[in-house]
């Protein structure tokens, strides 16, 4: 169990400086759906927002943003990434999110990734100044039907910045398949014989270790299963087993969601989609469209984004802007970047509310178009320096006629 | 009857490289369609100007006036108000087709990875005009596209510009008269295709080694060549009896003997194929550039340039265009550097020549988003960059690019009417294309089912699922 990580806070100060007490004025909270020509102020003190009014500007606070109208918003999900699991995609001895060639040959759920997370991933303030203040660590499909477990991360710089359940992570689409004795068969055939050793005494374990099965327990009492699978078949085959097994299920890649969105939705059964897969780029995802979302949220079910980076995992917000371009409701896909995710993977709060975790962003427009940026991102009540590896490369870089050579611009 | 002469001179003419007939020729046929009267248009013209409120008449598939002038009564009026009009999107960086979806091995046709120089190959020959991935592009806006080779070799092969009109054949979407692409490769993706199988190259200096000494041969395959054509040149040229000289000429002096490869290396020493370089680093980029000089050829165009902001003003002062992602980087080591200002600082001194690539089958479909996400970034980083500069990256660089300026690229007079209606102003996530036009001829509309090409392989798919 992760309590004590729950329990433990550590910020660092790179990045993030703190302020005792921060009043934003003038935000639209579009969050809200409130209409942009009315502008409340928010109060952080602690950390937390401790007021949201149309007018507090006689509260004393000890710094002042004045949002001249932008929006304002929780600080948003980057998605299923590996941030602070990998620093370099080809560069194998930084990439920590994925089991392949274990020598054991067992299956490992307890295999946990966040005992690697480095918070000081050059990746995390790049995400993080582009207004998004946490992520679901993954555990990405390796050779092994079930390839471990993660859970939320604040991208606040924290080394045990975790929150929220354990997040199970179980692939059932063709690639795993073709991994396992060459048919996705085996996926359920394996899941199937590893969860029947859930019952089985420690000593007479097959599959997992008795670690393994302390995991699984732990994630099927209070945690979450995600299921990458694509083909409508298999996402059918995926609530057989969660409700046998009783288990919280989210299908995670869900290219032919919507073709049972009904069952999906009985089942409720949220789906975390990447919006712009509208390409039959494997025999899973023939039925892959760009309203995807949309169809799901107007079945009732409960959609989720992300766009499958590490590195550029801001690309989410154009991601999900584009749902929103081919039907989903601006609020939901608001909703699905800022409280939901938290919600559903047990995190803090996250809601422009009073007593919420204060993870802000300031945005220069749309939060969800291209047009727009974070123009401030607030976490955990402090305002953030804005500053990352890139933005550093950028000041080295812009000056047109430097004196001495750029290596004498240290920003 | 033909006379020995005639025979024997349109044999040379049949050897020589150069005057090698068009093999693979395009079979693509402008299509015919009614003159088409644009009004009350934003246009952006696609090489620097905007005009509001503007109209744009098309006739024989070809722009005839922006602005005002003559229009014929059997023209087909659109109403253009609120909606925005720019040339047809032009992706320089494409693996549609090569690598197509659905992804599986037996489509992986985009790296002939046998070996580091494979300049023999060309990528139409890998083209499947069934991926799905042209028909998304063109609902994206995109008219005209360089299909590729992949980056395993130093040398991958030739590129070919492409209409994107569905069709049986490559041929039929082969762009007329456009120049072949050569596809060159720098950095870590040979010397680790090829350094894994302990061979050469494994290194980067390897990597240099091995174009030089591509070069050197196919300097030499120039000269060859060049003598072989001079000397029948001189003998046709003699006064006396050129026939019978020309004749004695063509049976003694034996032509060099044809090499695919060499053909595609001589071609770019000529300036007749333009040069691809996938590059990231800076200092990569100038080795390359320094080699270009040492043998006297041209990079048009480098690929990928992640680092391309360090070197911005050499690439500008150089005539290189720059085809950069908007904001790709970490990926590898050598894409570590990459910043989101990247388009923008290629884009800003005199000369700059920034293009928006997608080398995507995701990115093809929304390379105005890509642009808008550039543009963005350049604003917030005090330059001043306005939509009818940016959409130059798109477009009109684009078709530099291609060696295809004159044809396509921008709304100019007597250019082909490549071009897409938006729903509004392009550089937005809700941005839509709502017409695609081709040589004039109407290719997609949005929501019309009759003019949404479907591959295939898509057809009958899933039969019984309805949304």
């Amino acid at each position: 169990m992760r309590n004590l990580f729950l329990s433990v806070v550590l910020l660092l100060s790179s990045g993030i400086t703190s302020a005792e007490s921060l009043l934003i004025a003038n935000a639209s909270l579009i969050e809200r759906g409130s209409s942009s020509d009315v502008t409340h102020d928010i109060l952080i003190s602690d950390g937390v927002i401790s007021r949201i009014a149309e007018d507090l500007t006689e509260t004393p606070a000890d710094n002042v943003i004045d949002a001249a109208g932008r929006p304002v918003t929780s600080a948003f999900f980057a998605g299923i990434t590996a941030l602070g699991l990998t620093e370099i995609g080809m560069v194998s001895d930084t990439v920590d999110s994925q089991l392949m060639d274990l020598y054991t040959g067992l299956i490992h759920p307890e295999f946990d990734v966040r005992d690697a997370f480095n918070p000081h991933s050059s990746a995390i303030p790049v995400t993080r100044i582009e207004g998004f203040g946490y992520t679901l660590l993954a555990a990405s499909p390796g050779d092994r039907p079930l390839s471990g477990h993660g859970s939320l991360v604040r991208l606040d710089g924290g080394y045990n910045s975790f929150e929220g359940v354990p997040v199970m992570y179980a692939n059932v689409d063709g690639a795993a398949g073709d991994k396992l004795g060459g048919s996705r068969a085996a996926s359920w055939m394996l899941l199937n014989a590893i969860f029947a050793e859930l019952t089985t005494p420690d000593k007479d374990l097959k599959l997992i270790t008795p670690q393994g099965k302390s995991a699984l327990l732990a994630a099927k009492k209070n945690g979450i299963f995600i299921f990458r699978a694509h083909r409508a078949s298999d996402i059918v085959r995926v609530l057989a087993f969660a409700s046998e097994y009783n288990l919280q299920a989210v299908i995670s890649g869900g290219q032919e969601a919507w073709i049972v969105r009904q069952p999906l939705a009985r089942a409720k059964v949220p789906v975390i989609i990447n919006a712009l897969d509208n390409l039959p780029q494997s025999f899973d995802a023939l039925g892959a469209r760009l309203d995807n979302a949309a169809l799901l949220h107007e079945a009732g079910v409960t959609v989720l984004f992300t766009s499958g980076e590490t590195h550029n995992a801001r690309k989410l917000r154009q991601v999900v802007g584009n749902a929103v371009a081919h039907g989903l409701p601006h609020k939901t896909a608001l909703a699905a970047m800022t409280s939901l995710p938290a919600s559903l993977f047990g995190g803090i709060e996250r809601s422009l509310q009073s007593g919420s975790r204060a993870d802000l962003v300031i945005w220069s427009g749309d939060p969800l178009d291209v047009t727009s940026a974070a123009d401030s991102v607030i976490i955990g009540g402090a305002l953030d320096t804005m500053q990352s590896r890139q933005t550093k490369l950028l000041q080295r870089y812009l000056p047109e006629e430097p004196n001495k050579g750029r290596a004498y611009i240290n920003p | 009857m033909l006379s020995a002469f005639r025979i024997l001179a349109s044999l040379a003419l049949f050897i020589a490289p150069i005057a090698l007939a068009d093999v693979f020729p395009s079979t693509y046929a402008t299509p015919s369609a009614n003159p088409l009267l644009f009004q009350n248009a934003t246009i952006l013209t696609g090489d620097g100007e905007r005009l509001d409120n503007a109209s744009l008449y098309v006739s024989n598939g070809r722009i005839e006036w922006i602005g005002a002038g003559t229009v014929t009564p059997d023209a087909t009026v659109v109403d253009a108000a609120g909606k925005w009009i720019t040339p047809g999107l032009i992706d320089v960086h494409s693996h549609l087709g090569v690598y197509p979806s659905p992804g599986v091995a037996a489509h992986s046709d985009g790296n002939e990875a046998t070996a580091p120089v494979t300049a023999e190959v060309w990528a139409e020959h890998s083209i499947w005009p069934q991926d799905p991935g042209f028909t998304r592009a063109l609902a994206g806006g995109v008219t005209t596209m360089q299909i590729l080779p992949g980056s395993a070799n130093l040398f991958g092969g030739r590129g070919v510009t492409l209409k994107n009109v569905p069709s049986i054949s490559y041929q039929a979407m082969k762009f007329p008269n456009a120049p072949h692409g050569l596809k060159m490769a720098c950095g870590e993706n040979p010397k680790r295709v090829y350094g894994n199988r302990n061979q050469a190259p494994s290194t980067r200096m390897g990597n240099v080694a091995a174009y030089r000494n591509a070069w050197i041969k196919a300097q030499r395959y120039v000269d060859d060549w060049d003598r072989y054509e001079r000397a029948i040149a001189e003998a046709a040229a003699k006064k006396d009896d050129s026939s019978t000289s020309m004749a004695s000429a063509l049976l003694t002096t034996t032509p060099p003997k044809r090499d695919l490869e060499l053909e595609t290396l001589a071609g770019a020493l000529r300036g007749e194929i333009l040069v691809h370089m996938h590059c990231y680093r800076a200092d990569e980029m100038l080795t390359i550039l320094d080699m270009a000089q040492e043998f006297g050829y041209r990079v048009g165009t480098f690929h990928h340039g992640v680092e391309a902001y360090k070197i911005a003003d050499q690439l500008a002062a150089e005539g290189v265009c720059g085809a950069l992602w908007a904001d790709w980087w970490g990926f590898k080591i050598e894409a570590y550097d990459g910043i989101q200002e990247n388009i923008a600082l290629v884009d800003r001194p005199n000369g700059g020549c920034a293009i928006v690539h997608s080398d995507s089958s995701e990115g093809i479909q929304r390379l105005n988003q890509e642009a808008a996400k550039a543009m963005l970034r350049g604003n917030r980083a005090g330059l001043s960059i306005q939509p009818e500069r940016a959409i130059r990256w798109i477009t009109s660089n684009a078709a530099k690019s291609l060696g295809i300026d004159d044809q396509t690229g921008s709304l100019k007079p007597g250019l082909m009417a490549d071009l897409v209606l938006w729903n509004q102003d392009p550089f937005s996530v809700y941005a839509k294309a709502l017409q695609v036009y081709i040589d004039g001829s109407l290719s997609y509309e949005q929501g019309n089912p009759d003019l949404n090409p479907q591959s295939d392989f898509e057809l009958g798919q899933l039969m019984g699922v309805t949304p």
